[in-house]
């Protein structure tokens, strides 16, 4: 949730969260954030939020109202703005800032396409039989897109297309992420190689001792599924959270012997 | 019928990496053999509130059911089994609570929430679901999704106007077309399917599916299946790991054994004796 954090000479007063869809400021006693100095007017400005944007709006105050040294009239409110009143500052903090700020946007909260938009063109195709049917429901389809899209709801969307959700490939590692691989050691297979490429592999045998190795952008990672002997790293039994994994750790698995070693 | 020796249940919902909060409400009654999975919306915590009076009224309500029914005994008045009638009717009033809350308080305004509801019953499943969150189903090696979302995107991919690939890259992907408690009537999709001793079925919320490929859900499926508690928690990592931008909910349901519902004399006789 975005919030306010109210401050005079740099010294912190009070952290306000924006709740309410209208936040009202000024020096009189029913405002939703009172500031009591005579630069400040009655009712000197408002906050309007809107699902994760909100927009300062000046009320025609005596003084005026700056963001980050500019008067304004109306303002989208961004991560880290300062407004002033007189000696008063007010920061705006957008929510979880400042790593999910460019994204923030983005991602729009799962909202409902009233059932009403899709029915607006059907009136008109009414009476042509059930051939119609899917033609008008297509027909309500598109215009329930182009609604949205007046409504400005694919508008913001729309800035999400390049470099949004979509884009970013699934389960894929970071790039420049090291390629992980294990050797085992002992066991018939000795001297085998494998190159941990998948998000995740299992080890061992099902029914007696099963390990996943995951790859994370943190890194890989061990843990254990099922059987009741844990597998070991470097002589240590692992517990039940997941267990970081460095280059050069020998693990022990049903009996095996190997070493997760990264690849250049 | 007692399912907690016939089903294994694991559960695990997260807020995710970017919100504060957790709108997602999830619900588990192995006992009854019923899970329940909610996606709430609306206004700062009108959500939560939506999804939570959903799986509440649910569970509590087929509890109450379940005590003196079985969900395989025949309606009197048209010879059909009273499982979906029986769900049907809770889901409906699981949206009027919510449709009357939305009305009555103005800070919930426009609340709604989506919905899988799964009841496990003689071998089978009942699936009523609203909205974008999904039932998945792994059977032997097969992974395939079980629900089709009620979404302007999958109409969009019915109708013929996108293909499934560009759905993928899509830009509202959070327009719904149905869900709970936005209208004083709702009709929610219901489908029986079979069971079989293995089957894996995953419920889970928008969170999941949008942040982690199907392919890599089903091989997580496949490859964690023996240890459920901690294939539901790499699911919910893998969503966060990819950005885990929503919340992110999952409930796995294994099916361990054979269900019958007991049929015939004897059963009559327990009933009867009860």
């Amino acid at each position: 949730m975005a919030k306010l954090i109210l401050s005079m000479d740099g010294l912190v007063l009070k952290e306000i969260p924006l709740t309410k869809e209208r936040t009202t400021i000024g020096r009189k006693p029913h405002n939703d954030i009172q500031i009591d100095n005579l630069a400040v007017s009655g009712e000197h400005a408002v906050i309007v939020t809107i699902l994760n944007d909100s927009f300062l709006e000046d009320l025609g105050s005596t003084n005026g109202t700056v963001v980050n040294g500019n008067p304004i009239k109306k303002h989208f409110l961004q991560n880290n703005d300062v407004v002033e009143l007189g000696k008063y500052k007010l920061k705006f903090v957008g929510e979880s800032a400042p790593a999910a700020n460019a994204e923030k946007a983005d991602f729009e909260k799962t909202m409902v396409l009233r059932p009403s938009a899709m029915k607006t063109p059907a009136p008109a195709a009414a009476t042509t039989g059930p051939q119609s049917a899917v033609a008008q429901r297509q027909a309500a389809v598109q215009s329930a897109a182009a609604s949205a899209a007046a409504t400005g709801i694919a508008d913001k969307d729309a800035k999400s297309a390049p470099g949004g959700p979509a884009s970013i490939p699934p389960a894929a590692a970071k790039p420049g992420q090291p390629l992980g691989a294990i050797q085992l050691l002992s066991g018939g297979n000795a001297g085998k190689e494998l190159e941990l490429t998948k998000p995740l592999t299992t080890l061992g045998k099902p029914g007696v001792q099963v390990a996943v190795l995951t790859r994370r952008p943190q890194g890989y990672f061990i843990t254990h599924v099922e059987g009741d002997k844990r597998p070991t790293v470097n002589g240590q039994e692992i517990g039940a959270a997941p267990h970081s994994l460095k280059d050069h750790d020998v693990i022990e698995l049903a009996g095996v012997k190997m070493e997760f070693f990264l690849k250049a | 019928m007692d399912l907690t020796q016939t089903l294994e249940i694991a559960t695990c919902t997260d807020p995710g990496m970017v919100r504060s909060h957790n709108e997602d409400s999830i619900a588990a009654d192995q006992g009854n053999g019923l899970v329940v999975l909610a996606d709430g919306m609306g206004g700062y915590n009108a959500g939560e509130v939506a999804s939570g009076m959903a799986t509440t009224v649910i569970v509590t309500e087929m509890r109450q059911i379940l005590a003196s029914a079985r969900p395989y005994e025949l309606d009197q008045k048209n010879n059909q089994e009273i499982a979906a009638r029986m769900v049907r009717e809770q889901v409906l009033k699981a949206n009027s609570s919510i449709y009357q809350a939305a009305q009555s308080q103005p800070q919930y305004a426009g609340m709604g929430t989506t919905l899988v509801v799964c009841l496990f019953y003689d071998n089978r499943v009942l699936v009523a679901h609203l909205g974008d969150s999904r039932l998945y189903l792994l059977r032997e090696t097969k992974f395939r999704q079980v629900t089709r979302d009620h979404s302007l995107l999958q109409e969009q991919i019915d109708s013929g106007i996108i293909t499934p690939e560009q759905a993928k890259k899509a830009a509202h992907k959070n327009l719904v077309t149905k869900a709970l408690g936005i209208d004083p009537m709702v009709e929610p999709e219901i489908h029986e399917y079979p069971t079989k001793p293995g089957d894996l079925y995953l419920l889970c919320s928008d969170g999941l599916c949008d942040m982690v490929d199907d392919e890599d859900i089903g091989m997580t499926l496949q490859a964690l299946g023996g240890n459920l508690k901690l294939a539901a928690q790499q699911l919910v990592q893998m969503a966060n790991d990819n950005g885990g931008r929503d919340n992110v909910s999952v409930i796995l349901v294994r099916v361990l054994r054979e269900y019958p519902g007991p049929r015939g004399v004897m059963a009559k006789m327990f009933a009867w004796l009860k």
